[in-house]
């Protein structure tokens, strides 16, 4: 079924189709409306699910883990502060490896108080161990909740996936929704072969000595690695049966160019119409959207901005005391390979600031008239 | 022929905690979880946050409970709780008592947001707070259901508490929750029974549970029961029930009720208070119970 929705609908959608058990929430602007049309859900019993009207965040991340620990598959949403608040619990979900699924949209941190979009909220959680899937289009929303369960499952890792505020949360699009059967041959059950039963009775996350607790984590980051593969593979079953993209990082027109750009979220489509028109200039551009954080893709990253000319990562988020963060974790991932491109770093639209055609137009001109880069961030639209 | 007395034992035998557990000796928190679990039984779940229960429990990968245990974030009790009791409906076992187990730090102070949360939704779930009056985790600092008057290393001798005990009894009767006990390791019938009572409602229930803690407290070992005893028999922790927030039952009458000066005298923590502060110790139980009494129509 093809329908209008938005951005925030698609994160409900994906969690119906998914056939989600739990779901508890908390309100925040610009997330509310992915809660509401899931409560409706519950209420007119399309989903069959126990929906939890939390009284904070903390608790909402409290709750989901629980049920998880009890075989259920869970789901929620959340934003900025409301993701801070979480922090905590986001350790407690991956190190006690519980496969919890849950939409945040990417709002600025306060203060000053923002409900407008950057990525500083869940970049500050990049070291919490879940896995980060930054989508740009509502119909990517949709197909990610639904892959991030199958591939969460597996590797009992929990995901969230990103929505930049209002530029996807609140945004319009054709999507199409797919059939509750065909879902269901694609997302199998949640079934735990451990979990919280009296039938067998077991202490989760006990008091743990160095003699044990070194191992759990490694453990956590071999399982972690075998992520970007299962990734690609999940996404290209899905593809063969929905006729879309989904995988690591989308290459747009890398192969021979110039200059590539990395971006994330929804500036990754901006930045498609900004490789066309520059190319119309005969500049040779190209675009790398980074669709999953964590799991790094290093290797796709070596594979296609190490052919590049120059690459220019645009990140819109801001590591205080360092650059990008994209941009850091980039030159990581090229560091290591055979080939060392000049990596340039733009900081742009923090606080919910457009990044416009003009701002690509500005990034194009700047790198391609530095031969390396002088300085760590590049400014982009700030009045300084 | 003279007829010998003998007692008669109305608890199960049944265990499920074993030995090997971590507490300290004396421990009146482990008395509390293993007359709580002869209770419940096998068909249980627990959640217990930071506290000393999360160490007593054992070191991983050994556990002293015969019950699945869910360790969890220090002020998430009650939210785990209502997660647990979820999840578990929905993957179809329904018959399952789903326990918050948190000590009084976790209940009174951190955790009392989520804890009422829990409660205004009425989730089904059994919360128990084992009441050793401060933060011994940790290493013996103040919370609010330190009473006035006592030493801890963050209340230290010349600046003792001067706040009264909160009262987490009338804060939890204000959610107008099903049912409501107070409990003590020295009446473990009273105790049993009211688990019992408590696992037969729907709805949350809240559980007060005085237990006595020789290392914070400093006190022998072998006088927690002893202590516990004298805390009910002299008003300073009552044994009664409220259902539904407004109805009020006192379960043990005090015909003759002792000075808390005996109970006081046992314990170090208080050691360094004087007259003056002592009658002001005697008052605010006094003042209480007289508030019990008018609550439980006993007046
Ligand atoms: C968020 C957080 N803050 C602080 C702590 C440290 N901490 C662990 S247990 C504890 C005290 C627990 O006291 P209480 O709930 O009274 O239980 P008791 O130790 O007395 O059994 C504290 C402060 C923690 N684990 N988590
Ligand atoms: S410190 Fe107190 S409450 Fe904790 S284990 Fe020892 S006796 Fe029990």
């Amino acid at each position: 079924m093809r329908k209008v929705i938005m951005g925030n609908h698609a994160l409900s959608y994906g969690a119906l189709l998914a056939r989600s058990q739990v779901i508890a929430a908390y309100p925040i602007t610009p997330q509310t409306q992915v809660v509401e049309l899931l409560s409706e859900m519950c209420a007119d019993k399309r989903l069959d699910a126990k929906f939890i009207k939390v009284e904070s965040e903390h608790s909402a991340m409290a709750a989901c883990i629980a049920a998880s620990a009890a075989g259920a598959r869970t789901f929620t949403a959340t934003s900025a502060q409301g993701l801070a608040l979480m922090h905590e619990l986001l350790h407690w979900a991956s190190g006690g490896r519980h496969p919890v699924v849950m939409g945040n949209i990417n709002r600025s941190m306060a203060p000053g108080w923002s409900i407008w979009t950057d990525q500083n909220d869940s970049l500050s959680q990049r070291d919490t161990g879940w896995m980060q899937y930054y989508c740009s289009s509502n119909q990517e929303v949709l197909d990610t909740v639904i892959q991030a369960f199958k591939v969460s499952e597996q590797l009992l890792i929990p995901s969230m996936i990103l929505l930049d505020a209002f530029a996807l949360s609140h945004t319009y699009e054709v999507v199409d929704i797919p059939e509750q059967k065909e879902i269901d041959a694609y997302l199998p059950p949640f079934k735990p072969q451990i979990r919280l039963t009296p039938s067998e009775p077991r202490a989760f996350g006990g008091l743990t000595s160095s003699e044990h607790y070194f191992e759990l984590r490694y453990k956590l980051q071999k399982d972690m690695e075998m992520a970007p593969a299962l990734i690609e593979e999940t996404g290209a079953a899905w593809e063969k049966k929905f006729g879309r993209w989904m995988g690591l990082v989308e290459d747009y027109k890398c192969a021979g160019a110039d200059l590539v750009f990395v971006t994330s979220g929804t500036a990754g489509y901006t930045a498609r119409v900004a490789v066309d028109e520059l190319r119309k200039e005969g500049i040779k551009a190209g675009n790398i959207r980074v669709k999953v954080f964590r799991p790094f893709p290093f290797e796709r990253i070596r594979e296609i901005a190490g052919k590049a000319a120059k690459v220019a990562v645009v990140d819109r988020n801001m590591s205080y005391g360092c650059h990008g963060i994209f941009h850091q974790e980039v030159k990581s991932a090229l560091y290591s390979g055979d080939v060392h491109p000049p990596v340039f770093g733009f900081v742009a639209g923090l606080g919910g600031r457009d990044i416009t055609l003009d701002s690509f137009r500005e990034i194009a001109a700047h790198t391609l008239s530095h031969k390396r880069p002088e300085d760590d961030i590049v400014w982009i639209g700030v009045k300084k | 022929m003279t007829k010998t007395k003998t007692m008669k034992l109305t608890l199960p035998q049944d265990e499920l905690m074993s030995c090997g557990h971590l507490a300290c000796q004396g421990c009146g928190a482990t008395l509390a979880m293993r007359y709580m679990l002869k209770a419940l039984g096998q068909k249980t779940v627990l959640c217990i946050p930071a506290c000393c229960w999360a160490v007593i429990d054992g070191a991983y990968p050994h556990s002293s409970l015969d019950v699945p245990i869910y360790h969890c974030a220090f002020e998430t009790a009650a939210s785990t709780a209502s997660g647990v009791k979820a999840g578990l409906d929905m993957v179809g076992e329904t018959d399952v008592t789903v326990v918050a187990w948190a000590g009084d730090g976790g209940t009174f102070d951190i955790g009392l947001q989520a804890l009422s949360g829990t409660a205004e939704r009425n989730d089904d779930v059994i919360y128990v707070c084992y009441d050793n009056e401060a933060y011994m985790n940790t290493g013996i600092q103040r919370s609010s259901a330190t009473p006035y008057g006592a030493w801890t290393t963050t209340t230290p001798v010349k600046h003792f508490k001067t706040r009264p005990k909160k009262d987490i009894v009338a804060i939890m009767a204000a959610h107008r929750i099903p049912y409501i006990a107070t409990a003590s390791v020295s009446h473990p019938e009273d105790f049993y029974k009211k688990m019992i009572k408590a696992r037969d409602i729907k709805g949350t229930r809240f559980f007060h549970v005085f237990a006595p803690c020789p290392t914070g407290w400093k006190s022998r070992p072998e006088d927690s029961v002893k202590l516990a005893r004298m805390a009910v028999q002299n008003g300073l922790f009552p044994l009664y029930e409220i259902t539904d927030g407004e109805n009020w039952t006192l379960n043990l009458k005090l015909k003759d009720k002792k000075p808390i000066i005996d109970y006081i005298r046992l314990q170090g923590r208080f050691r360094h208070l004087g007259e003056t502060e002592l009658q002001a110790m005697q008052d605010e139980v006094d003042r209480k119970w007289n508030k019990l009494l008018k609550n439980c129509g006993a007046t």
